[in-house]
């Protein structure tokens, strides 16, 4: 059976299966061409959706074409043997957060003709931005292939003895435990914000309080009565 | 598989691999289609029976062809498509719900490593393919280009974002306390719980209130009852459905009940043993672990059927505060505790500096660790699982 990155197996089970199996070009050369196919096929369309992310007249089939980026996105990752990354980009992102996106497009009815009409007064601002950006993503990139550590880096993006979320787990919990944890405090503030800025109180509302109903007892709420003919009954 | 077709007709490793996934994914496939159609007259008889009535009775011998006929009838009709509608996503849509049903069955173990993709991240693998599910019905609800498949379609979105949340604790929990992502592993790990000899995490009275926030979510994921308000007939007409006909129609209804029987396996697999046999003895595992792995599916369907059948449906504030109020904050607390368990019973062990394995990239050329800190225990971890065992 095919098999993905690495699993480890129990203790249990024939010892066959106790060597770990990773997917590498030693197993032949179509081996090697089926990854390249799928290298190709994932790239082009990340390119091609990213693309259309951005020229698609209508926001719905944007966000769609996100959406498609993050998937072929996280299958990239996979070919590279960063499967835990990859799960978690199509749990996050298009599990979560593109589905909160299409939400708010759909009730929103964004005109995207008239966020295009401002477009030659914001170019000057934008383009220094893109800028910037290509330059963060030069030196990036230059600091990435620089360097006897960082190639050897290169050279092992996952380590060979231990699971991708082992590895991970490893370097987030110990050398950046701090920076990990202001990440999460990073969030946690930012969701008490969102609480904060939508909660109100609303009064007048009849909200349900079920301990309540359930604690009501026939005797507490209806009485009998007996009125005369014509008389009716006072509540 | 692969290696049958690299010996019996000498093909590379490459394509043989190729060619036996896809024997792999149709030998998954197929079966799982005809158990879709056998499910849906279960489902029907059962509740007719608890309704007091005969069911589905006419076509075949005790109506047992009545899916098959009713397949027939929707791919006879005309599909229509509203001129309004966004005609892409509208057929998209049921495409995307029917193939996200499918592609979880990559990870369901069926036997011990008799599981398509034996991967390390099995778990996350289901939790991402089945957080695509909502696609599906948003994108109908939308395309439609009508106020009820909207509302219900917003009606799902909000459903299956809430209880995913509780279903991502409750996984953590299992993680925990099987120490892997991996279903197989997870599987494993449920032999003989506590020194019994019964297999499955339900005995564990740690996890077992995990095992019925799991049921509950499950069936609030597959929008069966009580939690179907995105196809509330009464309120909403046929919810994200209404819009849809003919084939387009069958492929919500396929992959709704393919959904079913995967929650089914899921809930199996998880907590109850999954290809396991419910005792750790040896003649029962004569018995091949697929049986047992239909034989629990099956059990679960039958109380999905049961609640269906019995429940009223909830109100939507009702389903809301299930979800944020009692499930999130129950399942949470639980990952707490569990943990804490675990770090009193499992970890704290020190860790021999032989033992510890680090990443390439934090070891100087010489192979001396940079932070001897850091590192996996891996000898440690071995030890656990013996320990556990």
């Amino acid at each position: 059976m095919a098999t993905v990155g690495k699993a480890q197996s129990p203790r249990t089970l024939p010892p066959t299966h106790l060597t770990v199996k990773r997917r590498t070009d030693s197993e032949g050369p179509q081996k090697t061409v089926i990854q390249a196919l799928a290298f190709y096929l994932f790239a082009a369309i990340v390119i091609a959706s990213a693309a259309l992310t951005i020229t698609s007249r209508n926001p719905v089939h944007a966000v769609l074409w996100l959406i498609l980026a993050f998937f072929n996105a996280a299958g990239l990752m996979v070919l590279v043997g960063a499967e835990f990354i990859a799960m978690l980009l199509v749990i996050v992102y298009v599990g979560a957060v593109a589905v909160l996106f299409l939400f708010v497009v759909m009730m929103l009815n964004i005109d995207f003709a008239e966020l295009r009409a401002g477009f030659a007064r914001y170019a000057a601002i934008g383009a220094v931005f893109a800028v910037g950006l290509a330059a963060e993503i030069m030196l990036a990139f230059g600091a990435w292939s620089a360097g006897k550590i960082e190639l050897a880096r290169r050279a092992a993006p996952t380590p060979d003895t231990i699971s991708n979320i082992q590895a991970l787990g490893m370097v987030l919990y110990t050398r950046y435990l701090f920076v990990f944890e202001g990440a999460g405090l990073v969030l946690l503030v930012a969701m008490i914000g969102a609480i904060v800025l939508t909660h109100r109180e609303r009064s007048g509302s009849r909200k349900q309080n079920i301990s309540r109903q359930n604690a009501r007892r026939p005797q507490d709420a209806t009485r009998n009565t007996q009125p005369t003919v014509g008389a009716g009954v006072e509540l | 598989m692969t290696s049958f077709f690299t010996y019996r007709f000498g093909l590379p490793y490459g394509w043989a691999w190729t060619l036996a996934t896809l024997m792999d994914i149709l030998l998954i496939a197929l079966p799982l289609m005809l158990a879709v159609a056998m499910i849906i007259y279960a489902d029907r008889k059962i509740w007719a029976a608890m309704a007091l009535r005969r069911g589905p009775n006419v076509v075949g011998p005790l109506g047992l062809l009545q899916s098959f006929a009713d397949g027939l009838k929707v791919f006879l009709q005309e599909t229509i498509i509203p001129s309004a509608a966004n005609k892409t996503l509208f057929l998209i849509a049921p495409i995307i719900t029917f193939t996200v049903a499918l592609i979880v069955w990559a990870v369901v173990p069926f036997d011990a490593r008799a599981a398509l993709a034996d991967i390390n991240v099995g778990l996350l693998y289901v939790l991402a393919a089945s957080s695509l599910g909502v696609y599906g019905i948003i994108l109908a609800g939308w395309s439609s280009n009508s106020k009820y498949p909207f509302f219900s379609a917003i009606r799902a979105a909000a459903q299956m974002v809430s209880y995913e949340v509780a279903i991502g604790f409750v996984l953590i929990s299992i993680v925990l306390w099987s120490g892997s992502f991996n279903l197989t592993n997870i599987v494993e790990a449920q032999k003989g719980v506590l020194g019994t000899p019964v297999n499955g995490f339900f005995l564990n009275p740690l996890l077992f209130p995990m095992a019925v926030v799991f049921f509950i979510s499950s069936l609030a994921e597959t929008q069966r009852a009580p939690f179907d308000l995105t196809e509330a007939e009464s309120e909403l007409v046929a919810g994200y459905q209404t819009e849809y006909s003919s084939m387009s129609f069958a492929l919500y209804w396929l992959g709704e009940y393919a959904n079913v029987i995967l929650m089914c396996a899921l809930n199996a697999t998880l907590f109850w043993g999954g290809y396991l046999p419910p005792f750790d003895w040896a003649p029962l595992y004569v018995v091949p672990g697929i049986i047992w792995l239909f034989i629990k599916i099956l059990v679960f369907f039958f109380l999905f059927s049961w609640v269906k059948a019995t429940v009223p449906r909830y109100r939507y504030d009702q389903l809301m505060r299930l979800g944020w109020k009692i499930f999130l904050p129950l399942s949470l607390f639980w990952v707490f505790l569990i943990s804490g368990v675990l770090m009193m019973t499992r970890v704290g062990t020190e860790c021999a500096p032989e033992n510890r394995v680090y990443t390439k990239q934090y070891l100087y050329d010489d192979g001396r660790p940079r932070y001897p800190t850091d590192g996996v225990c891996q000898a440690a971890r071995v030890n656990q699982l013996e320990k556990r065992s």
